[in-house]
This record gives structure tokens, C-alpha cells and sequence, in this order.
């Protein structure tokens, strides 16, 4: 992983954030909302409601390497080993009673008023949430969106502005106070700010030697996925493109003597993000973008339509989009990024940020003329995994795309 | 004239091989790898040098592949089981093609063009069914040595099928069928049909198919199971538990360059 200066304020950063939600939870000082990580947390922020992201939660306990030990009890509770692993790894952590929130001070995971899904993403969320909501008898309440959108017509977007509406009595309610307008429109706004930066950031990547890889960029969006919506996102965000910048001026490369650059997609393997940073380093190979980074870039928020553009970035993201749609969309980030190839994670619970399934490996290929390869494994479950086939597997790719480059061509 | 050696460093077996100038085999050797994977590629390479009466001193270079080509300290450098199997037969067989290597415990679908050039590779899921390992557990239900799968099928009269997917499952789904009377060799043979659905079904199986790795050197069935599904001849080159480890000496002949840090810039 790339060393950057940033680390130390997005460790801090993060750090406040989680303590600032314990102690609403804990002292009851303000409500506490859980939102799915690409649902409605403008709306939230604006009700004054502190939110909490069990996504990120869960890949805390993807990274930890504890999922594995967490998931058998959410098996045990009839949640199938097919299902995604950040719900039963969550699950079973809170069954558990232990988090890694207590590096933090958190006594456990801040218990939620209230919990707000977006179904854009799969149906796991609605079903993640609807175990805590019965848990803890609290609304599960969310947007129930259309998928396969092939163009965001206005209709699809009218949809979801009202079900967005039909949020806001329940919210309301549990929130204690009105929607004020002003503060919709500005908790908005930071949100643009803060994609706006995200993307940037991503962005110097397009930079030969790129200076942040996918890998880095993981843990960097950070407060892209937990702070949208909150200035404390934007102030991190206007420091790390500075660094990036900074590091993209002087050809400072996250991946020593850079010779191939590829394209990630799908969800990243948490339990290996170190390990598989460091092989396709010692392949000399940087993994320059990736769907799963971007997805946090949300350019049709505008804070003079809120709860429009809210539904209309919900529905733009790459995860709701029809297999053309999608196409399109790599070959404008390969294109857009120079990579070489690009590498499919099937991941095995996970089946909607799995684009293995359908046949577009292949059809990708064949429209950009660069090759793909289709990697198992799984976001959190590290028994879908194989360390020693996932390096014969990057390694082979690489060896390939070296082979098929002229003699004397950057290398 | 110059000696190139190759060592395929495999999850069951190590294989080595010694070939000239010209790419002809002087000799080759396969040991169990065992635990001891270093120890595994010392001894299948000595076995292999003594086989070709020449010393270490005598070759050239040699270059490791297989899961355990890390392990192999004394290679020059390395290429993995893809490149290598794909390389090995590109040279036996005139390409485009599609290079199926059935191993132990993994089982890979490698697609080359007219140049012998990989354009893309398939791996078996982590998962033992498609792999050599499928074939052993069966063996050990039918009571029969795993030497011995290949000649009980070629008695079936019967065709039967396994429909499971796991290799686990199929162990019980074949006791189900001995319970039902059904004959040891139905049962193999339905094993190899069962292994093969599960090859076929990682790529497009078009056009010239070449089947290398150990199991298809123990197990004719196979290749001819293969052919048949796909209406084509599979071509079965020379030595392929060993191609592996040939390809691997043709990358320290041809000069290869292993991926890595050490690649120059």
C-alpha cells in the first residue's frame, strides 16, 4: 500500500467520526440512523440524525481478518453461506458482542433509532436491516429502486424522489424535528463537494506512474463512504488531492517503475487488500481504478433540487444499470485511465458487484481488445479464496499482458 | 550444444526434464512433492540429470513452474503452470488452440493463438471437483487402486451419470448407486464423464483442443470422453504429465523473462 502523509488525518478523521456516533448512541444526545452506504444520508444529516454505515462496519471486519470467525453464528441463525458475507459477518459480530468500533471506546455498534436502505444495491441490505430492526424493534424503512436501467429517464427518477418523500414522516418522527429545506439543500451540497474532491482524487490516477492505486484508494474513501454530507469529508478530501497532486507533479508512483495498469472490478477482498496490493506491486502492475472507488462519486447531486437529484445519483450508479450501460461505462474508465487490462472479481456472496456471471468478461474483451481475468473470491468469507490460485492467476495475467507487449515498449 | 532443464513443482507431484538445443527430451523424472517441496524439486531434478547422464554444471539453465515454483531455489527463473503448459504445447501442436491441463488439484483452460500467444486463461473454482483429485475420491469408494479407474471403466456397458456438483455429494450419490446394484465400472465410468461436464464447462471448447497434465497421461478415458463431447479429436502430445516442466525448459532455452521486480525497465 502507498505511504501518504493524509493517513494521519483520515485515521483521525475516521477515528472522530466513530467516536462522535458512540456517544449519540451511548448518551442519547442525538438520533442514530443507519443508512445503506449509497442510501439517502443527505436526507439523514439534514434531520440532524448522526449515521452510522454497517457496510463499513463490515469491511472493518473483512480487513481485521475476524469476518470468518463471526459469520458460522449468522449461519447458525439460518443465514445461508450464500448470502453476503457482510451481513453475516455483521451479524454475527453483534451476536458476538465484539467490534473492532472498541479500538475507538465504543462499548458495541451504535445502536440504531432507525434504519434506511436503498435497494439499489442488492436485496441483502433490506434483509441485513431487517434483522436489527426486529432486534431492536426499531423502522426499517428504505427506497425500493428499479434496476437494469439502461438510460435514467425522468419517470425512473420521479419514482424515487417519492418514495424519498415517503421517508420523511417516519424520519421525522423518530428524528423529533421537521425537514428544514435550507439544510436538505446544504447537506446536499457538501455531498456534491465531497464527490466532487472523491473524484478528483481518483482522477490523478490517470497520471503515468499513477501516484494511489485501487488498494490505497479503499481505505481512503473513507470518509467519502461514512462523512458524505458532512464538511469534516470535504476538508479530507481537499488535503489528500493536494498530496496526490503534489505526488502526481513529481511522477511519484504508488507502484515502483510502473509497466502495466489495470482495471478492478467488482468488490475488493477485504482479508487479502495488504497481500494483494504487495503481489501486483512485485508484478510491477498498479490496479489504477476500479468500479468499487468511483461508486462514491455522485455528480448529479444538486443542491437546488435535492431530493431529484438525490433519487437521480442513486440511480445513475453503475450497480443499477442495465449490462450495456455497464459496458459502456469500463470502456470509458479504461480508455479514460490507460489500463492494460482489466480484472473481474467474481465475488461468491456477493453476487450484484459480480460481473462475472454473465457473460461480460468475454463481450468486454472481445469490444476493447484487452483482456480480462476473472479472480474468485469474496468480500469478507475468506474460504471462497485462494491465495496460492489468485497468485498463479494474477501472475499468468501478467505474464501475459508482458508477453503480448512489443519488445522495447514501456516495460 | 547447450541442455535446458524444466521443474514443474505440482500440489501431488514434481516433474522434471532435461531437453537439448533442439527442444528433445534426454530425460525426465516425476517424485511425489510431499511436504518437503524444495527437497521434491532437488531430487526429481537430479533424477532427471541422471536420467540425461549430464551434471548440473552441464545445463544451461533451469527454469521452475507449478504451484511451487517459488520453492524451487535453484531455478533461474520462473513461469507459471499457465505459460508453461501453453508453451509446451504450442510447441508439439500448431495453434490457434485450446490447452485443457487437467492436474491433481487444479484444472486450467488456456487459450492460444496462431503465434502460440496466450489471449486468456480459465481456472477451476477453489474446488476439487474438475480435478484429479475428483478422480482419487472415487477410486477410494469403488475400493479401487486409482491406476486401476482407467481400465475398470473401459469394461462399463451401462452409461450412468453423476449429477452432483461437489465432489463430496458425488461420493455419496455413487454410493447410493452401489446400493442401487449398479457395477464398479458404470461407476467409473460415470466419474470421468462427471469430470469432464466440468471441464468443458469452464471455456468454449472450439477448434484444436490439446489435453496435458497428469491426468490425462493416467487416464486415456479422459481424453476420448473429451473428444466426444466436443464432436473433435483432443490431441494428447508427447509426455503431457511433464509438459509442465518442458515448458518451463523451453522458457529457459527461449530466454524468457520471469514477471517481476527484476524485469529490466
Amino acid at each position: 500500500m502507498t505511504t501518504l502523509k493524509s493517513a494521519a488525518t483520515l485515521k483521525e478523521t475516521m477515528g472522530r467520526y466513530y467516536r462522535a456516533i458512540g456517544q449519540a448512541a451511548e448518551r442519547r444526545t442525538a438520533p442514530v440512523a443507519w443508512c445503506s452506504s449509497v442510501g439517502p444520508v443527505e436526507l439523514l444529516r439534514a434531520l440532524g440524525f448522526q449515521v452510522f454505515f454497517p457496510e463499513n462496519h463490515a469491511a472493518m471486519l473483512g480487513t481485521a481478518r475476524s469476518a470468518n470467525r463471526y459469520m458460522p453464528l449468522a449461519h447458525a441463525q439460518g443465514y445461508s453461506q450464500d448470502v453476503c458475507s457482510y451481513l453475516t459477518s455483521d451479524v454475527g459480530a453483534y451476536l458476538a458482542g465484539e467490534t473492532p468500533l472498541s479500538a475507538f471506546g465504543l462499548g458495541g455498534i451504535p445502536r440504531a433509532d432507525v434504519l434506511v436502505f436503498n435497494n439499489n444495491q442488492c436485496r441483502d441490505v433490506h434483509d441485513w436491516f431487517e434483522w436489527y430492526g426486529r432486534t431492536w424493534n426499531v423502522p426499517v424503512i428504505g427506497v425500493r429502486s428499479p434496476r437494469g436501467i439502461d438510460r435514467v429517464r425522468d419517470d425512473d427518477v420521479d419514482g424515487v424522489a417519492i418514495q424519498l418523500e415517503r421517508l420523511l414522516p417516519t424520519l421525522e418522527s423518530v428524528a423529533g424535528s421537521r425537514l428544514d429545506a435550507g439544510r436538505l439543500a446544504e447537506s446536499v451540497r457538501v455531498s456534491r463537494e465531497c464527490s466532487d474532491l472523491w473524484e478528483a482524487c481518483l482522477r490523478t490516477a490517470t497520471h503515468v506512474p499513477a501516484p494511489l492505486t485501487f488498494f490505497d484508494g479503499t481505505i481512503h474513501m473513507g470518509p467519502a463512504v461514512v462523512l458524505r454530507g458532512a464538511p469534516e469529508a470535504c476538508d479530507y478530501y481537499r488535503a489528500l488531492l493536494a498530496e496526490l497532486e503534489e505526488r502526481r507533479q513529481a511522477d511519484d508512483a504508488a507502484v515502483p517503475r510502473e509497466a502495466f495498469r489495470l482495471y478492478w472490478e467488482g468488490m475488493p477482498v477485504w482479508g487479502r487488500l495488504r497481500a494483494l496490493s504487495s503481489l501486483f506491486t512485485e508484478f510491477r502492475t498498479a490496479v489504477v481504478a476500479s468500479t468499487y472507488c468511483n461508486s462514491w462519486i455522485f455528480s448529479a447531486l444538486d443542491p437546488a433540487n435535492p431530493l431529484r437529484s438525490m433519487a437521480r445519483a442513486s440511480l445513475e450508479l453503475f450497480i443499477v444499470r442495465s449490462e450495456e450501460a455497464k459496458e459502456a461505462y469500463i470502456e470509458r474508465m479504461v480508455t479514460l485511465y490507460g489500463a492494460d487490462g482489466i480484472v473481474f472479481h467474481d465475488c461468491r456472496t456477493c453476487p450484484n458487484n459480480s460481473n462475472t456471471r454473465y457473460g461480460m468478461p468475454r463481450r468486454i474483451s472481445e469490444r476493447l481488445g484487452i483482456p480480462t481475468l476473472s479472480l474468485d473470491g469474496d468480500v469478507n468469507d475468506l474460504r471462497c479464496f485462494s491465495d496460492e490460485q489468485a497468485r498463479t492467476n494474477i501472475e499468468g495475467f501478467v505474464e501475459q499482458l508482458a508477453d503480448a507487449r512489443p519488445v522495447g515498449a514501456r516495460a | 550444444m547447450k541442455r535446458y532443464a524444466g521443474v514443474d513443482s505440482g500440489s501431488w507431484n514434481t516433474k522434471a526434464i532435461v531437453i537439448d538445443d533442439d527442444a528433445r527430451v534426454l530425460a525426465r523424472a516425476v517424485v511425489r512433492s510431499g511436504a518437503d517441496l524444495a527437497a521434491a524439486a532437488e531430487s526429481a531434478f537430479a533424477l532427471a540429470l541422471e536420467g540425461s547422464g549430464f551434471h548440473r554444471a552441464d545445463v544451461e539453465a533451469v527454469w521452475a513452474t507449478g504451484f511451487g515454483r517459488q520453492s524451487v531455489a535453484f531455478a533461474d527463473g520462473s513461469r507459471t503452470e499457465l505459460d508453461c503448459h501453453g508453451r509446451g504445447a504450442a510447441f508439439y501442436v500448431q495453434g490457434p488452440m485450446l490447452v485443457i491441463d487437467i492436474g491433481g488439484q487444479d484444472a486450467k483452460v488456456i487459450r492460444l493463438d496462431a503465434n502460440g500467444q496466450r489471449l486468456a486463461h480459465r481456472m477451476n473454482r477453489k474446488c476439487a471437483a474438475g480435478t484429479g483429485s475428483f478422480l482419487d475420491e472415487i477410486a477410494l469408494r469403488l475400493g479401487v487402486e486409482i491406476d486401476r479407474l482407467d481400465a475398470l471403466a473401459a469394461q462399463s456397458t451401462e452409461p450412468l451419470e453423476l449429477s452432483s456438483f461437489c465432489t463430496v455429494f458425488a461420493g455419496t450419490e455413487l454410493l447410493t448407486l452401489i446400493r442401487a446394484g449398479k457395477r464398479p465400472a458404470d461407476l467409473a465410468m460415470a466419474a470421468y464423464r462427471s469430470l469432464v461436464k466440468r471441464v468443458v464447462a469452464m471455456d468454449v471448447l472450439q477448434g484444436r483442443v490439446v489435453a496435458t497434465g497428469g491426468v490425462v497421461a493416467y487416464h486415456p478415458t479422459m481424453a476420448r470422453l473429451l473428444g466426444q463431447e466436443m464432436h473433435a479429436d483432443v490431441l494428447v502430445p508427447p509426455h503431457p504429465q511433464e509438459m509442465g516442466a518442458f515448458g518451463a525448459a523451453l522458457a529457459a532455452r527461449e530466454g524468457a523473462v520471469s514477471v517481476g521486480p527484476e524485469v529490466p525497465a
